[in-house]
């Protein structure tokens, strides 16, 4: 049984779901999962129809990722050297998006225990979206985190302070072109601690040896 | 929203207390509980605005612990992000690794081999029995009762020694490989860890005794900080604090995951009372079935490799996945995006710490003083879940 659980779709009502939400589904990717893209401004409206009329009962959580590949790369630029190109394309996951920023909120059916993760496209130039605390009242902390990790707005929400980071830090740690400051003023070493792994073949050591 | 019964008990005693503060002229003042507090299992800072001896408004303080591991994930390899999240939950760290590696090795379509299943769904229980025995032992601490604390910290050691002889590690194994186990276990180590699961069973019924059937502890307990079935769902309350309000799912038991839980006979229990007392007895039961299924699974450790080909070099194929396991603490998640590198793209932590105390803005409302501390302590959080 446990070899072939891993692949078993765990929705079975893909059809119930897409039909409830109607002109509000942008796009939907099915693999094992549900990811459901809907519409900017149906977004509070599209999680009010999955509570209700699907059944998505439980909140899982909310937060958001930053599209934009990272300037930095993984932290392993010599900060010495003048910094590599990089390619900055932007380039969505699974359902697709428009924009930089999406915010992704996962909820789940209590009874069916069928769960959909739900993406949103937040606009380049507002980064506001609606606040869906008054759909799931636990939605509140994760909307305050994502604010302050991300700089998204939610409008409608009665309390956007920061929960982390002192009230005067600037910027947004998780944005992608937040420098993690560790990184900036020591090369990182921990790439040659590569362990060799029971079993693994023995061919590729190539990334030993790449200390400076 | 609350029961009957309970809900006319606490009008009336809402509305003595009323009467009182008028009578008395209390005047409102700010009481700050907290960053380090005996009640607050680490740095958590509740400030709450009293009315006599009735908190009016509270809200928990975080972020005394926030390490920024969603930020570093960024910039480690996926053998390297293990060693980070063993830390999120100190007190049953094993559990913590546990999603994340069934999260990559979803994602490169690799599944550990039947003895790797097994001995990591053994050791994700032990780490389940150090973390709820403490909670058990502690919650005698905080309402006054000294002696469960120690049985619990000399039989935690128990199980703290079996995961030490297995992985090498006490608190932060770091056991668990994409694809594996890093070790088989030692030998001997079957018939110590029944013998450990005996003790601790006997260690449950000696709690039973002492605490749960202690009329202090009842009355502190009982009907004190109900949470209601729906209330509970909508802020994402997970583990024992939703099955003590009355909603019966169990991870282990209702998600399909490469792991050894339904090889085992076990129940999950569930409570319909939703208050501190329904929440403690969850996890004393739940300690419980978790040696049950310990016992169970070491008579059946399949044989084989504990090791699943993989490459040295691990980069994961683009895509995305979620993978939550029902951790000691409630549902813990990462969603995991790759865009085929050596490191994840990002990763979001699902603790579930940050769901179950987001509720105790709504939850201290009305409760009296010595209360917060009963509410916190049943709804059991690690501050390192919280702020990851």
């Amino acid at each position: 049984m446990s070899t072939t659980s891993n692949t078993q779709p765990r929705i079975t009502s893909v059809a119930e779901v897409k039909a409830a939400l109607g002109d509000r589904l942008v796009d939907s990717f099915h693999k094992e999962d549900l990811w459901l893209r809907v519409r900017t401004d149906a977004w509070k409206s599209s999680m009010r129809i999955l509570r209700d009329a699907v059944g998505f009962q439980y909140f899982c959580f909310l937060s958001a990722i930053d599209w934009m590949p990272s300037p930095y790369g993984r932290g392993e630029d010599d900060p010495t050297e003048p910094a590599p190109e990089r390619d900055t394309t932007i380039r969505q996951g699974y359902a697709g998006g428009e924009t930089r920023m999406q915010v992704f909120a996962r909820v789940t059916n209590p009874v069916t225990h069928v769960s959909v993760v739900v993406k949103v496209d937040v606009p380049d130039d507002s980064l506001t979206i609606e606040s869906i605390h008054d759909v799931f009242a636990g939605a509140n902390w994760h909307e305050r985190e994502t604010h302050e990790m991300f700089g998204i707005k939610f409008d409608g929400h009665p309390d956007l302070r920061n929960m982390y980071l002192p009230v005067d830090f600037e910027g947004f740690p998780l944005r992608k072109d937040f420098p993690l400051l560790a990184r900036m003023v020591k090369p990182w070493p921990g790439i040659v601690d590569v362990e060799p792994l029971p079993g693994g073949d023995d061919s590729g050591d190539s990334s030993d040896g790449d200390a400076s | 929203m609350l029961g009957d019964r309970q809900q006319l008990s606490y009008i009336a005693a809402q509305a003595a207390d009323a009467r009182l503060n008028l009578e008395l002229e209390t005047e409102g003042m700010t009481l700050n509980i907290g960053p380090q507090h005996p009640a607050t299992h680490g740095t958590l800072r509740i400030i709450a605005r009293l009315d006599g001896e009735q908190v009016v408004w509270a809200e928990p303080a975080c972020g005394y612990m926030h390490r920024g591991y969603e930020k570093l994930t960024e910039v480690r390899t996926y053998p390297q992000v293990t060693t980070l999240v063993n830390r999120i939950d100190w007190l049953g760290s094993f559990a913590n690794e546990v999603p994340f590696i069934l999260a990559a090795e979803k994602l490169m379509e690799v599944e550990a081999p039947p003895r790797a299943q097994h001995i990591r769904t053994i050791l994700f229980e032990l780490s389940r029995i150090a973390n709820v025995s403490l909670f058990l032992g502690d919650l005698g601490v905080q309402l006054g009762a000294i002696t469960p604390v120690f049985l619990a910290f000399r039989d935690r050691e128990y199980v703290l020694n079996l995961i030490e002889s297995a992985t090498g590690g006490r608190f932060h194994p770091n056991f668990d490989r994409i694809g594996g186990l890093k070790d088989d276990l030692p030998a001997g180590w079957i018939d110590e860890t029944r013998a450990v699961m005996k003790k601790l069973r006997g260690f449950c019924d000696q709690i039973e005794d002492l605490l749960f059937g202690n009329e202090i502890f009842q009355s502190r307990t009982r009907g004190i900080g109900v949470i209601p079935r729906d209330v509970a769902l909508q802020y994402g309350l997970s583990g024992a604090n939703l099955r003590a309000s009355g909603v019966d799912w169990d991870l282990r038991r209702d998600h399909q995951l490469p792991m050894a839980w339904n090889k085992a006979d076990w129940k999950v229990w569930t409570h319909p009372d939703g208050d501190s007392f329904a929440r403690c007895w969850i996890r004393l039961q739940e300690t419980r079935e978790s040696t049950k299924i310990v016992d169970q699974l070491l008579g059946s450790i399949p044989a084989g490799p504990v090791m699943a080909k993989v490459p040295k070099i691990i980069k994961v194929p683009e895509g995305e996945a979620w993978v939550s396991t029902e951790n000691p603490l409630g549902e813990m998640g990462y969603y995991i995006v790759s865009r085929g590198d050596l490191g994840p793209f990002r990763v979001k932590i699902r603790s579930a710490s940050f769901n179950n105390i987001s509720i105790t803005p709504w939850l201290l409302r009305g409760v009296y003083v010595p209360d917060i501390v009963t509410i916190l302590a049943s709804l059991y959080f690690i501050l390192g879940d919280i702020d990851r």
